[in-house]
């Protein structure tokens, strides 16, 4: 009997599920439990995706294609390959985590945990679906239950931080919309993959050229103005400086639970648009601002490190700290665009560059989630303080509390042997021939990196306990057993990273090969 | 291959094991975590004994005194990544020094933290450190060398930042791992680059290592844009990351401040093994550094080791200088280290692996000597560190005193006897040989005579004279009687002085396997069998050296007593001897030359200044567009809105009333009323026929 599960079922099981949440209504135990049920259902379903892939091929796996309007090119069509596969199976890790460090949400929980679902579910389709069309359905759907998550339960400043995030996020998402009704306008194509080959062969620019009867010249420069736009929906998102303002007041004020949703899988929305649209649809528009791309990409990296650097928030430094970790993926990224013909040398560091970005998203997903998580917990012992200067010596009495969160911060410092080592030598290792300045360059985020994570086990853990805090409780059994899970990762990523690039490799080997 | 060299991964791995284990262990099990680390290095030692015979072994059978062991980690793109350990003679000795030295220092730990609450944790971070460090020492690639430097470098955060209650402990412990990380941020770059130009980090893989023949003259033979070769240019950037990490000038800052830790950890990190990783890294990666396009003589210069060299000079005589006007007891010795390691880096740089890497293994036994003597006059002295407190301890505690002796003169370089004199030797006699300049020579000199001057400075401070400790705690004078008060200070337990004694006595004997008549730790090295021959001291400039070096640390053995022993110390507050003869340059050196003061208000403030800008950048700039564009957006609106509210709804409401208004005009003429209507209709029917009379009559 063949167990294999289909992606559209995965999509559908936190649908129900937030239905089931919603029905059952305002009874907070059944709510939480039956939701987090439905999240360890889709995060099996994944695991069973990920038993039946076949890690030997880099093309898309587990596809369905319905015809839906055909009078508009529209099908749905949902296909996976490693990159989606390891983006599912972070959203169905992180969901969990979410709601765990959620538990004990008092207003409205059924409602919280049905949204969360429903994120989920937006998730999941935007990281599978082949198709223009529902593709940005899932986009702006996981960004609808984002919003009221946001309004409903953030903190103070929630309604300010919530608007600037949607608006935000929509003016991007309209720039992407823009652009691809103007492509299918020319191609009459919504398909990721029939547009990606098109462009491969040439035929984007000669129909562009073609219909908008335009020269050469004219059509290369319209490429560039789509390009451009879809751009700046996916720049929003991930985000790169100078679009990134309304991160660190969203997840600032966002409940950390959804801090942890919006850091460990929303801004991996923006880079998994990047690698799978916009590098083989507009790989040549990409390349010609090869250069200014990597300029932004080290800025990210290193202003948002020095921002992190005064921060008084823990949440507002991890905030940034974020930024900065996603620069690392956007300069392997933006780096792989260099044109290296037939290189054996050149394109085995760019396998190299884009593996790193790979384990890294998943790495700062995993990390970046934990250390809010941890965050989670503080609040919840200091009735809500979270700032660096408001605790001290807590080491004394909270010893595994600062050891398991001294892992997360270490791991998210890039120490060897912990997860996010190997993600950012691998970037480090395929950028330096690549572009050497701004490897070089970017090395000085991973120095200001260590300055403002040891600030905080300086700040917070070590010194003469702040006697506010003499009898805050360490960390419970139940609170212990639950972190585990993402403390083992952490440290079985460290050692053995094959788990996750054995699986990445052929689809990583694919990608660079569409562009060369 | 042997079965040590295939199984070589365990002595790592069982100190990693014992650290792991007692991470769990709860804070009572303190027994349990001390054996589990001291068994687990127990083992270690004794695997590395094995290794050490297999290598000597290969040795006398003339067989090759390499072999390494290599396996796939993960894969990316087309190409697997390869790590590896292997087993040379530098690794052998390095591998029994380690396991030693550490073995020592954890059954010193035994007694010194004896009564901490955190004596687990404690074990459990020595262990991690002990198998980071052999990590480091049998890596044979330079990925799995970097990752097992910055787990030292980890585990150093954690020990120096012990005692996290103090702030001072704090700081220290984070300075320690800002500074060590700048060099290895240039280390890593170097590396990044290195695998770039020989495609693979291993050292050694039958002849496709990136330290063989053909990976080095392809390095040597790719200029870059500044002219440079790349094997120069990658050279030095791991240098960098020696530099952090071996204390040397410039990134020297953070060593001081690391004696916050627990002195077990300063003998066994900050003296014999981490600050050494330095020193190894720089042996390991010899034949890089030493690559150049001409093949015919063997050490040349090259800029790589001229650089090493000089950098390691400056730093002999800075750091030397700047311990002389230190009054802590442990200072004075980090200091000592900083100095010790820069002689090491001057001795690579020019003589060779094997001169930097004997100061190295004889410095380790007496510098951890003198670090655990210094261990057991504190704990005798609550936990007193200011020697200028301290005095007339030779008395009181005779075994840490004839061992702090021992340690002290090795360290001088007193001749003939101990280890210190011969490692040092050798690095003095290829100095005056070098064929670029006689400077070091000179310095190291320099060096030579300030540190017999300072440590004599030390040893009468502590121990000669009568105790100043008494009148400091204000109880009445040390006395011998035997139910001390426990202001008295009082020679240490066994546990802590047996190490000492055994450590004393390698200080004294390890000298012999290095005499120019027996080279033996030479040919060791070079992996060949070594010949007695006395004929060594009749070499060329041999003698000469050892003469000079005897004088000189006669003179600052005699400068010593002149300043500090002819009229004993009375007071613990009289200015120092020095500083009466010229307070300006004792303050000057006191003060460390200020360079913490220069980093503080240069590089940190600039660091400061930039992140303030940063966010300003965001707060202001970014945003700033941002919310022009948004009031921008919103004053359109309101400009729509004006619109609509004044202009278009006043004329339409307007308008609306103009029809409203005529209406009821006109509503008025249909009031239902048929008088109204007739009467209407009356006038209309008057006004007609007035009209039609008129057009008539026109």
């Amino acid at each position: 009997m063949n167990l294999t599960p289909s992606i559209s079922s995965l999509t559908v099981v936190p649908l129900v599920g937030a239905l089931a949440v919603l029905a059952l209504g305002s009874n907070r135990k059944l709510a939480r439990g039956v939701a987090l049920a439905f999240a360890f259902l889709a995060l099996l379903v994944t695991l069973l995706l990920w038993h039946h892939f076949n890690s030997a091929s880099g093309t898309l796996q587990f596809e369905e294609v319905h015809a839906w309007i055909p009078a508009l090119g529209v099908q749905y069509h949902v296909g996976a390959d490693g990159l989606s596969l390891l983006m599912l199976l972070l959203s169905t890790l992180i969901v969990p985590m979410s709601m765990a460090a959620s538990w004990h949400i008092q207003e409205k929980p059924s409602l919280y945990f049905a949204l969360i679902l429903l994120l989920e579910a937006g998730l999941i389709g935007t990281f599978t679906a082949l198709n223009f069309f529902h593709w940005f359905l899932f986009w702006e759907l996981s960004l609808i239950p984002a919003f009221f998550l946001i309004r409903l339960w953030g903190g103070s400043q929630r309604a300010t931080a919530a608007t600037q995030f949607f608006l935000y996020t929509m003016v991007g998402s309209v720039t992407l919309l823009l652009s691809f009704l103007a492509l299918f306008l020319y191609t009459g194509i919504f398909d990721f993959i029939t547009l990606g080959e098109l462009a491969r062969s040439g035929h984007l620019l000669q129909s562009l050229a073609a219909t908008s009867h335009g020269t050469a010249a004219t059509a290369d420069r319209f490429a560039l103005l789509l390009c451009l736009g879809a751009l700046l929906g996916f720049a929003v998102k991930v985000p790169i400086v100078p679009f990134h303002t309304w991160l660190p007041a969203t997840y600032a004020e966002a409940p950390t639970g959804i801090t942890m949703l919006l850091t460990g899988t929303m801004s991996k929305m923006g880079l998994y648009g990047l690698i799978r649209i916009l590098l083989p649809i507009f790989y040549l528009q990409m390349r010609s601002m090869r250069t200014p791309l990597l300029w932004l990409a080290v800025a990210t990296v290193v202003l948002s490190a020095y921002a992190a650097l005064v921060q008084k928030d823990l949440k507002r430094i991890f905030a940034y700290s974020s930024i900065n970790h996603l620069g690392y993926c956007l300069l392997g990224i933006f780096s792989i665009l260099k044109f290296t013909g037939d290189d054996p040398a050149l394109l085995s560091e760019k396998a190299a560059a884009l593996s790193g970005v790979f384990l890294q998203m998943f790495n700062h997903g995993l990390t970046a989630a934990t250390l809010f998580w941890f965050v989670a917990l503080l609040e919840k012992r200091s009735g809500g303080l979270r700032g660096l200067n408001d605790f001290g010596g807590l080491r004394k009495v909270a010893p595994v509390f600062c050891g398991l969160m001294g892992i997360a911060l270490f791991s998210s410092l890039g120490l060897p042997g912990l997860n996010g080592f190997i993600g950012e030598f691998l970037i480090f290792k395929g950028v330096f021939p690549l572009a050497g300045w701004a490897a070089s360059l970017s090395t000085l985020g991973l120095l200001l990196t260590a300055i403002f994570l040891l600030g905080i086990m300086q700040r917070v853990f070590a010194g003469p306990l702040n006697p506010s805090f003499a009898h805050m409780p360490d960390l419970t059994t139940a609170e212990r057993l639950s972190l585990f899970p993402a403390l083992a990762l952490m440290v079985t990523l460290g050692i053995y990273p094959q788990l996750v690039l054995g699986v990445i490799n052929s689809t990583v080997l694919h990608l660079v090969q569409q562009i060369r | 291959m042997t079965w040590i060299v295939r199984n070589l991964w365990l002595i790592p791995a069982l100190p990693a094991l014992a650290a792991g284990l007692s991470a769990l262990a709860k804070r009572h099990q303190r027994r349990f975590s001390a054996s589990l680390a001291i068994g687990a290095m127990g083992l270690s030692f004794l695997l590395s004994l094995c290794a050490f015979s297999q290598v000597m072994l290969a040795i006398a059978h003339g067989q090759a005194s390499r072999q390494v062991v290599n396996f796939p980690w993960f894969q990316f793109g087309d190409q697997w990544l390869k790590l590896g350990w292997m087993l040379d003679p530098l690794t052998a000795i390095m591998l029994v020094m380690v396991t030693f030295v550490g073995l020592l220092i954890f059954i010193y730990s035994t007694g010194y933290m004896a009564h901490d609450d955190n004596f687990t944790r404690f074990f459990c971070f020595l262990s991690l450190f002990a198998a980071a460090m052999l990590g480091v020492v049998i890596a044979n690639s330079l990925l799995l060398l970097f990752m097992c430097w910055e787990l030292v470098g980890l585990t150093s955060y954690l020990l120096i930042g012990f005692w996290y209650h103090k702030p001072s402990a704090a700081a220290a412990a984070k300075k320690a791992f800002i500074t060590t990380r700048i060099g290895d941020l240039a280390f890593l770059v170097g590396m990044l680059w290195l695998f770039s130009q020989a495609g693979t980090l291993l050292f050694y893989d039958q002849g496709a290592g990136c330290l063989e023949h053909s990976a080095l003259t392809a390095m040597v033979a790719h200029l870059t844009s500044i002219g440079m070769a790349a094997s120069t240019g990658i050279a030095l950037l791991i240098f960098a990351g020696a530099v952090g990490k071996s204390g040397q000038v410039p990134l020297h800052v953070w060593l001081p401040d690391a004696m916050e830790g627990p002195t077990p950890v300063s003998a066994l990190i900050h003296a014999a093994t981490m600050v050494a990783a330095g020193v190894f890294l720089v042996a390991r990666v010899y034949p890089l550094m030493a690559a150049h396009s001409d093949t015919a003589s063997v050490i040349t210069a090259t800029t790589a080791l001229q650089v090493v060299t000089w950098i390691g000079a400056i730093t002999a005589v800075f750091a030397a200088l700047i311990a002389v006007a230190q009054n802590d007891i442990k200072r004075i010795l980090a200091y000592s280290t900083v100095s010790q390691l820069g002689y090491m880096m001057m001795g690579l740089g020019v003589g060779g692996v094997a001169v930097g890497m004997f100061h190295l293994i004889t410095h380790a036994f007496f510098k951890s000597l003198l670090f655990m003597g210094a261990g057991s006059v504190i704990h005798g002295c609550q936990e007193e560190q200011d020697i200028r407190r301290m005095g007339g301890l030779s008395k009181l505690m005779p075994i840490t005193f004839a061992t702090y002796a021992v340690g002290m003169l090795a360290l001088c370089g007193f001749p003939l006897f101990f280890s210190g004199f011969w490692s040092k030797d050798a690095i003095l006699h290829a100095a005056m040989g070098w064929s670029i300049s006689r400077v070091p020579f000179y310095l190291g000199s320099l060096g030579a005579l300030l540190t017999a001057f300072y440590m004599t400075r030390q040893v009468y401070y502590v121990f000669f004279g009568t105790s100043r400790l008494a009148s400091h705690n204000e109880v009445a004078p040390a006395t011998h009687a035997p139910h001390s008060t426990s202001a008295t200070p009082h020679e240490s337990p066994s546990n802590m002085t047996v190490p000492l004694v055994l450590l004393a006595t390698c200080a004294i004997l390890l000298g012999a396997i290095g005499t120019p008549a027996w080279p033996w730790f030479d040919s060791f090295l070079s992996g060949e069998s070594p010949v007695f021959a006395f004929a060594g001291f009749l070499e060329h400039g041999i003698l000469p050296v050892m003469l000079t070096s005897t004088l000189i640390v006669f003179l600052g053995l005699a400068l010593g007593w002149w300043f500090y022993g002819r009229k004993p110390i009375l007071s613990a507050d009289r200015p120092d001897a020095l500083e009466q003869l010229h307070p300006g340059i004792f303050h000057v050196l006191q003060n460390k030359f200020y360079v913490d003061e220069l980093y503080e208000h240069t590089v940190i403030r600039w660091n400061s200044a930039l992140a303030t800008f940063s966010d300003w950048l965001d707060r202001w700039v970014w945003n700033g567009v941002v919310m022009s564009v948004s009031n921008l957006v919103l004053g359109l609106s309101w400009l729509a809105r004006s619109t609509d509210t004044y202009l278009v709804n006043t004329s339409f409401d307007e308008g609306c009333h103009t029809v409203t208004t005529s209406g009821k005009l006109l509503a008025r003429l249909q009031s239902g009323r048929t008088q109204s209507y007739l009467r209407m209709v009356g006038i209309a029917f008057a006004a007609l026929v007035l009209v039609l009379i008129w057009s008539a009559r026109s």
